[in-house]
């Protein structure tokens, strides 16, 4: 084995590019381990995770080029060294023929600009924000790890201005048709909507997509917006936007549940709204509708896609294809094979917001569950590498993604951790999502295939069958293929639900069979 | 709500893409006009330089 570590001095490359750089030299004949980052301090440390403890980093900045390759020779490292310009060029070759190096640049060939999307590292977000904020420009800010205290003062700045900040850490938006970030191809409609997370979003505009209407606007936020420290500013602007937007007829409000004073702010201004306005906030259990409201609650975001839907179209609430007839039948069918020790359910997510969703439908339904992102009465899971009875994870937090590809972009950290799950033979169930769209991964499904069979024959090595259960989220119109995707999963032995809470559903359904099963 | 805004909700975007390549890209398939910025850490990506460069600019 040998291992080599290149530093490229003054080369800086976005980290999706990186990524795909890093896969392809992983890819290639006698390479064990690849690792293609910008040299900054936290990836400086996880140089040390592919076993390049030992690389002098002091002089390496974090505008300075790091490649570390672990070979099984020395032939098939010169192999790769002799292709990694060629690799590193074609960046140069996509990034168009004006490399505009100011913004002041990039504004006097665009002077009509309205938007920044800014996706550099956190520490530099703030600044690059300012100054497009300063240029009259509306910011899509795609970062994480601002400091909340710059999230404030960005927010503020951008009110006074008349502008908006959507983020930081904001995934997702579509304005007037046009998707920016991970955004899903909807048709355009009467129902706007402000989501606190991504996919979130993602989720409530391809279910109203199949249900039929179509999405006026997107507007993501970023997740602490509704936090009591930024007071919900970005949320308020943007109803005030939807309020007075000749297209919106609906507003959709979606987050998890939000400070109690952004709270009492955001109510304030729904209740002068002049549209209907539904609003999702995930999490404990909230008060039911009450008719004196200004305002509609859903506790699902399908809820919230099909009430949008009815209100905007005057027509009864449209569901999803209705499979609860099959419920009983995929049971039965379920039920079969299981050992009597399997009796757990692990929930492997790339969306955040699916893995909050899916843990309200099981305390709903009495299950407690273990989380790195645990909803309130749930349990904090101590090691987030180690499942624990039942546990859901979002592979997409920060402890999996520091320095490596979120599991929407590649599927290589799920594909671990199922095969991990596969090996407890007290696992019964596994809840999966697959999240199409621009800027995702282009084959989702094909990625973890490999995986899901493994670990469906793991399950019947150690004497059992492991459910596994998943859900969609796509339209017809994303790159994808979402009928080909489905058809994979299908093919696999995966039940595949339309929604993550259908998904959802169906597995507290499963659990509760399982324990009457027990009884008898 | 400032012209950039209504002209953002109006007409749709027309952006300025700073960071990764791929979003560029996304905009410009869906028939948005986008410039792409070459961005890189400012002052080689030292803290105390950037701040001190905010101070003098």
């Amino acid at each position: 084995m040998i291992t080599r570590c290149i530093i490229r001095k003054n080369e800086y490359y976005d980290s999706v590019f990186l990524m795909r750089v890093a896969k392809r030299i992983s890819g290639q004949k006698g390479i064990l381990e690849a690792a293609a980052l910008m040299g900054t301090e936290k990836n400086k440390e996880l140089l040390s995770d592919i076993g390049m403890a030992g690389v002098e980093t002091s002089s390496v900045r974090p505008n300075d080029l790091i490649i570390a390759i672990m070979a099984e020779d020395e032939e098939a490292l010169s192999a790769v060294l002799g292709n990694i310009d060629h690799w590193l060029n074609e960046s140069l070759g996509q990034a168009g023929t004006i490399p505009y190096r100011t913004l002041e640049e990039a504004l006097t060939h665009l002077p009509h600009s309205n938007l920044a999307v800014i996706s550099v590292p956190g520490q530099y977000a703030s600044r690059e924000a300012r100054k497009a904020l300063e240029h009259g420009l509306n910011v899509f800010l795609f970062s994480d790890n601002v400091p909340v205290e710059s999230e404030f003062s960005l927010k503020e700045f951008a009110c006074e201005k008349g502008l908006i900040v959507m983020g930081p850490d904001c995934g997702t938006a579509i304005i007037n048709g046009i998707g920016i970030g991970f955004a899903n191809v909807v048709r355009r409609g009467p129902i706007g909507v402000i989501g606190s997370s991504g996919t979130g979003l993602q989720e409530f505009t391809t279910l109203v997509h199949r249900f039929g209407s179509g999405i006026s606007h997107a507007i993501g936020t970023g997740s602490r917006d509704l936090s009591d420290q930024v007071g919900g500013i970005t949320f308020l602007s943007s109803l005030e936007v939807l309020d007075s937007d000749r297209e919106t007829r609906v507003i959709a409000l979606l987050s998890k549940p939000p400070g109690p004073l952004a709270l009492q702010n955001l109510i304030h201004r729904i209740m002068q709204c002049r549209k209907p306005v539904v609003t999702c906030f995930l999490g404990p259990k909230q008060d039911p509708d009450d008719a004196n409201l200004r305002y509609r609650t859903a506790r699902t975001l399908d809820d919230a896609a099909s009430l949008a839907v009815q209100i905007a179209t005057n027509n009864p609430s449209p569901h999803l294809e209705d499979r609860s007839f099959k419920f009983q039948e995929l049971i039965n069918r379920e039920r079969i094979n299981k050992s009597p020790e399997q009796k757990y359910i692990r929930g492997i997510f790339a969306g955040g917001t699916f893995c909050y969703q899916a843990q309200q439908i099981f305390q709903d339904a009495g299950i407690l569950v273990h989380s790195n992102l645990p909803l309130e009465g749930n349990s904090k899971l101590q090691n987030p590498l180690l499942s624990v009875e039942h546990t859901l994870i979002d592979m997409g937090s920060d402890e999996f993604t520091s320095g490596r590809p979120h599991p929407m972009i590649d599927s290589g950290l799920r594909y671990e951790r199922i095969l991990a799950e596969a090996k407890d033979p007290q696992v019964s169930i596994l809840l999966l999502d697959f999240i199409l769209g621009f800027n995702a991964s282009p084959d989702p499904a094909g990625e973890l295939l490999p995986a899901i069979a493994e670990a469906r024959g793991q399950a019947r090595k150690q004497g059992g069958s492991l459910s596994v259960i998943a859900s969609v989220c796509g339209t017809e119109n994303d790159s994808q293929n979402i009928q080909q995707q489905v058809k994979m999963l299908e093919e696999t032995g995966v039940i595949v639900f339309s929604s993550s809470a259908q998904a959802a559903q169906f597995c507290a359904l499963l659990m509760a069979s399982s324990k009457e099963k027990c009884r008898v | 709500m400032s012209d950039k805004l209504k002209d953002l909700l109006q007409n749709g975007p027309v952006a300025i893409n700073i960071g990764i390549f791929d979003f560029a890209e996304t905009l410009k398939s869906q028939g948005a006009e986008v410039v792409h910025l070459n961005w890189n850490p400012p002052a080689g990506g030292d803290p105390e330089l950037i701040e001190l460069l905010d101070q003098l600019l």
